[in-house]
Formats: structure tokens, C-alpha cells, sequence
């Protein structure tokens, strides 16, 4: 069941659930920041509308900055206000940004400790029709390697938002991850959030499996839990809103019971979510793991639905992967 | 090549005098470090030692005791592997002890064979992947003026490091965006790592890109410290746009035998070149006192 103490949305399963992108999020983040620090600055590389960035454009136009398709500059003029006491945010598809830029943001960003915050857009294969090109797909793996970066994946609008806020109280680089199409809204404004810490969204009494999931796939984890309770499998359903810092001790006690793990996320399976947790529990304790996203293989121009069903990442996907990993319990 | 010529001087000849002095000390300093480190580059900041010494003994208005000094003006350096000419004239201005300038390039130095901001006092940004310092200058030029601050804002940059993409991206923004308060200056001494700029890609006519793109344009030798000095004021006196100030410079300056050769961009001397090129320098230093 939902955990009641986190005050999720309880119509998330119902057909007339609300729908929201993860980016308006980020936009409205931003205004609220824009309106209470006078140093947040935002740049935009032609993408203003499709970031949700045109909101604080409209607010603080004076501090708004259009950088043309020029994401590398971008990234070292950001660097640059930084360094000069601003609070830069940086939007793009995450492909471009911090794809293209990717040395742009270690160098001047991240190495130089400045207090940049790189909002990477159309994350995932949700991207849908535009393509493989557009579908960012390995943007995790590349910056979680980083040190000293933190890193956010909202599961829904309402966390986008807090996620862009929380995302000003450290002064070195975050990295901020947006999906394009709406999703389910699976949290309310009084669900805690806090980053660093992974929490329980679906509890059961004697879970077999724990299922990590991150971003709005989370939703798809859900329901593969709601559904395999009515089969009579019962498992675990975790958020984990942040990568880095990963919840060391969250991994450990959410899995002590299950002894088993399946990781969700719309991202290669190597150097993502999936990687994050199998590097912590290979380090701490050894456990049968399956990862379900994008199998080392570029996805293609579809519906998210058709793809997500295509890649092997829905619900009926996370199912298969619980059973097998039960299958693989000694 | 076109020269400033009629401009009224602001260095008095002894001024001029105490630059020069300072000029050649600097490259010492530069011969000596690069001879301890074993590593480094050496033809880059020996050609560039008369403009960073009439940058930061006249021209920057900087408090080596407040380096966060957020009134100061910001020297951006782009292409960072100049840096020990950098370390000399930061160490020489007092930002640190002169003694440091030994362990460049060594474990637990706080001089990083690139520079590395927040380690050391007086770096304004990390540096040493080219092509990335304008941007980082027009960003801190677009926070002074969000912060109504009159501080200036000089990038020194190579011009090798041109062929990159992000300085023309760089370019572009602050042409459209009339960033009157920043100042590019090119070590233009035409050599990078594997040869001659013009054999290896061509960046000329440089003067016509820059000015294509909405930038006031200057060309100066980088050795006349009296012209730097001039340009820059001139610079400071131009409204609406960003200026580039292209140097042309002797790669190797000051050393006989490492002037004009790429094959001394990233390479230090040995123990007898070392010798010989503090030899000429010290000679150099004698006749400058003897002509006082």
C-alpha cells in the first residue's frame, strides 16, 4: 500500500489522475527563486519555452540571459556569474546539456566548485518522436562520476519544483533532471522531501523484493506493486529523488528485509540509478539484483507509451524483473 | 600591421623603467620555476611576461592583501597553461610568498600546472581546457553590471586557442550584448603545439572577425608596455563595445634561443639552458639599471 506518512497523492491510480511534465516544475521553481534571491540568474540555450524557463523571463527579464544555440557557452557564462556571486541555472536538453558541454560543466563548473545548476531537459526515451538524438539516455552516467556534484531526479511536477529550490541551499553544481511529457502527480505539496534521503512509497508486511525507482518512472514501479499484491507477490517501492549523495543507509535498511532489488529508470543501465545501487550494495552487502531501463541499445521516435513497452521499461517489464529476481534468491 | 601611434603616453619613462625591471624579473622567476618543475611550458609565459607585468603592476586595480575584493577588476587567464607567468606576477604582487613559486607542479602545491581557482589567492577561475575564458569573463562581466560595479574585466587569451568553437560562441554574445566592460587580449605569437598557427588552421584576418563580430578592435605589440597601457585605457573609453586587443608577441621573449620556436611551447629547459637563459636576462637586467 501507499505509505500514509508521506501524504502521497491517493488518486494516483485512479483514470482521472492529475498530469503534469516534471519541467513546469522547474519553471515555477524558478520564479519562486527568482522572487526571493536576487542572485539567481537563468540561461537558455534557444530552448527557453521547452525548459520552462519563460516564466522567470517574463518575471526578471534583466536577469535572463539567451544564449543562442551555444550551449558551451552557456555553460562557461554561467560559470562565469558564478564566480562573480550569482546563483546560475543552466537549461537545455540534456543531450546538449550536459552532453555536448559535458567538459564545459567538469571544468568551469564543477572542478571550479561554482555555483551552477544544470537543469538537463527531454530526459529518457519519454522524449518520444524526436528521436534517439534527442532522447538523453546516458546524461546520469556522465555526471555521476563527477565529484562533489549532487544529483536530482523529480518523480513528478511537485517534486521538480522542490527539487529546483532545494537545489540553491549548497553553493557547488547540482544537476537537475526534467522529462518532457506529463506524468502522473504522485505527490502533494506536504510530501516530504529532502534530499539525500530515499523513501518508502510502498510498503508492504512482507516484502520479497525492494524496487528502487527513480524519476517519473516511479509511477510504472507502482503500479507493478499494486498488481503484483493482487498476484500475491508483495515488495518494496522506493523513491530515490537523489542520485548523489546516494542514501547509503537507505539502500541497506530498505533491502535488509528483501534481500533482493530491482532498479528502475528511463537511462542506460549501466552508470545510472541501476549502477549507483550495485556499486552500494556490492560494497556493503552482495545482493541478486535486476535493472530495468534502457538495455545498451539507443531507443527510437515512438510514443512513450510504445517505447517505454517496446524497451522493456512499464509496469508488466518491473513484474517480470521481480519475479526473476525472486527466482535468483538463494 | 596597424600600430597605435598617436596616442598620448600614460607611463612616465620611469615608470616605464620600473615596468621593464619588473618585466625581466618576472621572466627569472619563470626560467626558475620551469627549471625545478622539471614540466611546464615555456615560451608562452616568457612572451607574455611584458603584459602581465603592466597588467598587474599598473593597470589592474587589484588588493593583493583582498583578493575577493568584490570591486577588484578580474584577469581571466584562458589559456592556462601560461600560468607560471601568471604565479610570478601573482607572487611578485604579494598574493603569496615568492618562495611558492618553487613547488609548481609538485604533490600538495597549491600551484597546479593548470590554474586551479579557490587553492590559490589571486586565480579568478580554473583554467587550462582551451577556449572556455571568455565566457567565464562575460559572465562576470554581466554580474558587475546586474550589481551596478564599474570593476573592468580582461580575459588574456592565445591565440591558438581561437580554433575552438566556444570563443567565437563567446564572441558573438558579447558583441550583440555591448559588453563595454570587458577587454580580450590575444597572445598573438602565431605558434601552438604543432607548429605555426597559419600552417596548422588559420585564424587570420583576425582583426575583420572581431570587428564582424560588434568588437572594437586594437592591434599592439606586446612587448610596448606603454602601448598595452595605452590600449587598455582606450578600451576602457569605448561605450557600447566589448574590445580585443590583439598582442603580438615573441614566443620565447627575453631567451635567444627559445624565441619564435613552437618546439618551446610545452617544454621547460633543461640545467644549461636554464643557465644560459638566466645569463642573458641578468644581462638584459644590468643594462636596463645601467641606462637609469
Amino acid at each position: 500500500m501507499l505509505n500514509p506518512n508521506l501524504k502521497l497523492n491517493e488518486k494516483m491510480f485512479s483514470d482521472d489522475a492529475q498530469k503534469k511534465a516534471t519541467r513546469d516544475g522547474f519553471g515555477e521553481g524558478l520564479v519562486e527563486l527568482g522572487n526571493s534571491n536576487p542572485d539567481v540568474v537563468v540561461l537558455t540555450a534557444d530552448l527557453s519555452d521547452s525548459t520552462r524557463t519563460d516564466k522567470f523571463a517574463k518575471e526578471h527579464p534583466e536577469r535572463f540571459f539567451e544564449v543562442g544555440v551555444a550551449e558551451q557557452n552557456m555553460a562557461a557564462i554561467a560559470a562565469g556569474l558564478a564566480e562573480a556571486g550569482k546563483v546560475a541555472f543552466i537549461s537545455s536538453y540534456a543531450t546538449f546539456s550536459p552532453g555536448k558541454n559535458w567538459e564545459t560543466i567538469r571544468t568551469t563548473a564543477v572542478y571550479n566548485k561554482a555555483n551552477v545548476k544544470i537543469a538537463g531537459h527531454h530526459s529518457g526515451v519519454m522524449t518520444g518522436p524526436d528521436g534517439a538524438t534527442h532522447q538523453a539516455t546516458e546524461d546520469i552516467a556522465i555526471t555521476r562520476c563527477w565529484p562533489d556534484i549532487q544529483i536530482y531526479i523529480p518523480c513528478d511536477n511537485i517534486e521538480g519544483k522542490k527539487a529546483t529550490i532545494a537545489s540553491t541551499k549548497i553553493d557547488t553544481a547540482v544537476y537537475l533532471r526534467f522529462t518532457r511529457d506529463k506524468s502522473i502527480v504522485l505527490t502533494t505539496d506536504e510530501t516530504p522531501f529532502e534530499v539525500g534521503k530515499i523513501q518508502n512509497f510502498w510498503i508492504s508486511d512482507n516484502p520479497q523484493v525492494t524496487i528502487f525507482a527513480t524519476g517519473y518512472l516511479l509511477y510504472q514501479a507502482l503500479l507493478a506493486a499494486k498488481q503484483l499484491d493482487d498476484e500475491g507477490i508483495q515488495v518494496i517501492v522506493a523513491n530515490v529523488s537523489t542520485i548523489k549523495p546516494l542514501d547509503v543507509e537507505g539502500v541497506l535498511s530498505l533491502t535488509r528485509k528483501t534481500q533482493a532489488v530491482v532498479t528502475v529508470e528511463d537511462h542506460q543501465v549501466m552508470g545510472g540509478l541501476g549502477g549507483a545501487i550495485a556499486e552500494c550494495l556490492a560494497k556493503h552487502r552482495p545482493l541478486p539484483m535486476e535493472f530495468v531501463g534502457l538495455q545498451d541499445t539507443f531507443a527510437e521516435s515512438g510514443t512513450p507509451e510504445e517505447l517505454l513497452a517496446k524497451y522493456k521499461m512499464d509496469a508488466p517489464a518491473i513484474k517480470e524483473a521481480v519475479k526473476k529476481v525472486i527466482n535468483r534468491k538463494g | 600591421m596597424e600600430f597605435l601611434t598617436d596616442m598620448v603616453d600614460s607611463l612616465t619613462d620611469l615608470q616605464l623603467k620600473h615596468l621593464e625591471e619588473k618585466a625581466v624579473e618576472m621572466r627569472e622567476h619563470i626560467i626558475e620555476m620551469l627549471l625545478e618543475a622539471k614540466s611546464g611550458h615555456s615560451a608562452g609565459p616568457l612572451g607574455m611576461a611584458d603584459i602581465f607585468t603592466a597588467m598587474y603592476f599598473h593597470v589592474l586595480n587589484h588588493d593583493p592583501r583582498n583578493p575577493d575584493w568584490k570591486d577588484r577588476d578580474r584577469l581571466v587567464l584562458s589559456n592556462g597553461h601560461i600560468c607560471p607567468v601568471q604565479y610570478a606576477a601573482l607572487a611578485m604582487s604579494g598574493y603569496f610568498p615568492l618562495e611558492e613559486l618553487k613547488t609548481l607542479r609538485k604533490i600538495n602545491t597549491r600551484l597546479q600546472g593548470h590554474p586551479h581557482r579557490g587553492v590559490l589567492p589571486g586565480i579568478e577561475t580554473t583554467s587550462g581546457p582551451l577556449g572556455e575564458g571568455l565566457s567565464q569573463a562575460i559572465g562576470m562581466a554581466l554580474a558587475l553590471k546586474l550589481d551596478n560595479k564599474s570593476a573592468h574585466v580582461y580575459c588574456l587569451g592565445s591565440d591558438g586557442e581561437l580554433q575552438e568553437g566556444n570563443p567565437w560562441e563567446a564572441a558573438m554574445f558579447a558583441g550583440k550584448n555591448r559588453l563595454s566592460n570587458l577587454t580580450l587580449i590575444i597572445d598573438r605569437n602565431n605558434i601552438q603545439i604543432d607548429g605555426f598557427t597559419e600552417d596548422v588552421m588559420p585564424i587570420e584576418p583576425l582583426k575583420d572577425k572581431f570587428a564582424a563580430f560588434n568588437w572594437n578592435v586594437l592591434e599592439i605589440d606586446g612587448h610596448n608596455m606603454r602601448m598595452l597601457v595605452d590600449s587598455v585605457n582606450e578600451a576602457k573609453a569605448v561605450h557600447q563595445k566589448p574590445t580585443v586587443i590583439i598582442a603580438h608577441t615573441i614566443p620565447g621573449k627575453g631567451v635567444d634561443f627559445m624565441e619564435n620556436k613552437f618546439e618551446w611551447h610545452g617544454i621547460p629547459p633543461n640545467a644549461d639552458q636554464a643557465k644560459q637563459a638566466l645569463d642573458e636576462l641578468r644581462t638584459l637586467q644590468g643594462k636596463i639599471e645601467a641606462d637609469q
